[in-house]
C-alpha cells in the first residue's frame, strides 16, 4: 500500500496534524500522572501545576481542530485520509476531556487537603484504578500511532476492569461514610475524583473505537463486543 | 469485476447493463470484460486515470465507435425494459442514439439559432407540427434551466451564448428528443466553477426524467453528483459501488489509492 500522496505538501500536512495530536496526547498523559501524584502525596503544589497546564491542553485542541478544518477546506480528503482526520478531531476532543478530568482530580485533592481529612480516607485504594486508567490511555495513544486494531480491541476489553474497580471503591467509600459521618464531605470529593479516573478509561475506550474506524471504515460505537471482535478479525 | 453492493431503498430498476464488454481499437484492447449495471433515474459516474477506458466505455453506449473503421465490440450492452443489445449489428445506431444521447466536453452548439439547435433532433425525426416543436423546445429549455435566459433571444445564433449557457443548450438539445439515457463526457471541464455548479445542479434535476452516465476527471464532482461510482483502470472495472461507500471506504486498495491521490 502506498503511503505517499502525489502532493508531498498534503503528506506533510497530515503528518503535521498527527504529530500535534500525539504531542497533545503526551501532554495529557503527563497531566494525569501529575494529578495522580498530587493525590498519592496529597500535595497542593503538584495539584496547582496540573491546573496551570490545563490551558495548554485546551489551546492545543483548538489549534489541531483549526489545522484539520484547513486541510478539509483545501484538500477535500476522502476515504482513509478523511477517516483519519475525522478520528483525530474526535480523539482530540476526548483528550481535552481527559485533561479536564485531570484538572478535576487536582481540584478535589486541594479540597480534601483543605478539609484536613486526607489521613482518614481510603485515597490510596484508588492507586490501582488510576494506574489502569493512565495505562489505558497510553496504550490507546500508542495504538493510534501505529493504527493497531488488535491493541485497540484489547483496550476496549480492559475498560471493563476499571469500571469494576470503580464499583468496588464506591462500596468501600460507603462503609467509611457509615462508620464516620464526619468524613462524608471529603468522601464525596473522593467519589468525584474516582469518577474522574473512571471517565479517563472511557475516553481511552473512545479513542480505541476511533482507531478501528480509521482502519476498517466501520463505526463500532455502541456495538457489542462480539460485533467489534468480528470487525477487527 | 462484480461485487455485491448495498442498494438504497427502494432499490432502483436496471436501465442498462454491460455484460463482459470488450472493446478493441484495431489490435489494442481498450476494455477488458467490463460488466456493470446502470440504474434508472440515477447518476453513475466513471472515474479513473487518463487512458483507463472510461470515455471508451461511455461511447459504447451510443455506438459512437462505429464511426471509425477497425473498431470492434465484444460482449453486450442491454437496454431495458425491452432487452435490446445496443451493440448488436442488426440494431440501427441512429435508433440507439435516439434513446441514448450524449453531451460532450466542449459545448458544441450547431451554427444555427438557439431555437433551431433544440428543434434539430425533432426535425431530423420528421416532426412537422410547428406548435409541437415550439412546445418541446420550450420545455427542453426549461428542463435545462436556461429558458429564462434565452426566451427573448431564441432567434439569435447559439454561438453568442457563454460557455456555460452553450453547455446547457446542448443539454436542452439532448432533452428535446426524450432520450432514456444521457451520456456526459467531462461536461464541465471547459467551464468555470459557477457554470460547473449550474450544470451539476441541472444533472440533479434531470435525473428524475433520464438515466445519467457521466465521465469526470474531477473526483469531487463524481462525489457531488453521482449515486454510483465505477473506478476503472487499464481497461478494467476495478470497483463499482454506491458513491458514499466508494468515497468513505472503498473495498479495494487500488481504488482508495486513486481517490485519496496516492496514485502515481
Amino acid at each position: 500500500m502506498s503511503d505517499k500522496h502525489l502532493s508531498t505538501q498534503f503528506d506533510s500536512e497530515l503528518t503535521e496534524v498527527s504529530t500535534r495530536f500525539m504531542e497533545m496526547g503526551g501532554l495529557v498523559e503527563a497531566q494525569i500522572h501529575q494529578a495522580i501524584r498530587a493525590l498519592s502525596a496529597f500535595s497542593v503544589e503538584v495539584a496547582n501545576q496540573v491546573t496551570a497546564n490545563e490551558a495548554r491542553v485546551n489551546s492545543m485542541e483548538v489549534e489541531i481542530d483549526r489545522e484539520i478544518s484547513s486541510i478539509i477546506a483545501r484538500r477535500q480528503p476522502t476515504a482513509r485520509d478523511l477517516r483519519l482526520l475525522m478520528a483525530i478531531s474526535k480523539a482530540t476532543a476526548n483528550l481535552e476531556r481527559v485533561g479536564d478530568e485531570a484538572e478535576k482530580i487536582a481540584r478535589m485533592v486541594r479540597s480534601i487537603i483543605q478539609s484536613g481529612a486526607q489521613r482518614s480516607l481510603p485515597a490510596l485504594e484508588l492507586r490501582v484504578a488510576s494506574d489502569m486508567a493512565s495505562g489505558l490511555l497510553r496504550k490507546a495513544l500508542d495504538a493510534f500511532a501505529r493504527l493497531d486494531t488488535t491493541a485497540a480491541l484489547g483496550i476496549l476489553k480492559d475498560d471493563n476492569l476499571i469500571d469494576r474497580e470503580f464499583d468496588g471503591f464506591v462500596r468501600k467509600l460507603i462503609t467509611y461514610m457509615m462508620e464516620d459521618p464526619r468524613t462524608i464531605s471529603s468522601s464525596l470529593d473522593l467519589l468525584f475524583l474516582a469518577k474522574a479516573i473512571e471517565r479517563i478509561g472511557d475516553h481511552a475506550k473512545n479513542v480505541s473505537e476511533l482507531i478501528i474506524y480509521v482502519v476498517k471504515g466501520l463505526d463500532v460505537r455502541h456495538s457489542s463486543m462480539d460485533k467489534i471482535e468480528s470487525v477487527v478479525k | 469485476m462484480t461485487s455485491t453492493i448495498t442498494l438504497p431503498e427502494p432499490a432502483p430498476n436496471l436501465k442498462a447493463e454491460s455484460k463482459n464488454l470488450d472493446f478493441y481499437y484495431g489490435d489494442f484492447k481498450a476494455l477488458k470484460g467490463v460488466s456493470m449495471p446502470i440504474y434508472e433515474n440515477r447518476v453513475t459516474a466513471l472515474i479513473g486515470p487518463s487512458g483507463c477506458g472510461k470515455s471508451t466505455y461511455l461511447r459504447c453506449f451510443n455506438r459512437m465507435h462505429d464511426l471509425y473503421p477497425g473498431h470492434r465490440y465484444d460482449g453486450r450492452i442491454e437496454l431495458y425494459p425491452d432487452d435490446v443489445d445496443i451493440l448488436d449489428a442488426s440494431v440501427d445506431p441512429i435508433e440507439v442514439r435516439m434513446r441514448v444521447s450524449m453531451v460532450f466536453q466542449k459545448p458544441n452548439p450547431f451554427p444555427k439559432s438557439i431555437f433551431e439547435n433544440v428543434a434539430y433532433g425533432l426535425r431530423v425525426r420528421g416532426e412537422k407540427s410547428s406548435s409541437y416543436i415550439e412546445d418541446k423546445v420550450e420545455s427542453a429549455l426549461k428542463g435545462a434551466a436556461i429558458w429564462s435566459e434565452v426566451k427573448d433571444r431564441l432567434a439569435e445564433p447559439a454561438t453568442n451564448l457563454s460557455g456555460g449557457q452553450q453547455q446547457r443548450l446542448c443539454i436542452a438539445r439532448s432533452l428535446a428528443t426524450d432520450p432514456e439515457i444521457i451520456l456526459f463526457d467531462e461536461p464541465t471541464s471547459a467551464l468555470d466553477p459557477i457554470a460547473t455548479g449550474s450544470i451539476e445542479e441541472l444533472i440533479g434535476e434531470i435525473k428524475d426524467k433520464v438515466t445519467i452516465l457521466i465521465v469526470t476527471h474531477n473526483m469531487q464532482q463524481a462525489a457531488r453528483v453521482s449515486d454510483f461510482v465505477a473506478y476503472m483502470y487499464l481497461g478494467e472495472m476495478m470497483e463499482y459501488g454506491a458513491t458514499g461507500d466508494i468515497f468513505m471506504k472503498p473495498k479495494r486498495q487500488e481504488t482508495e489509492d486513486y481517490i485519496t491521490g496516492r496514485f502515481g
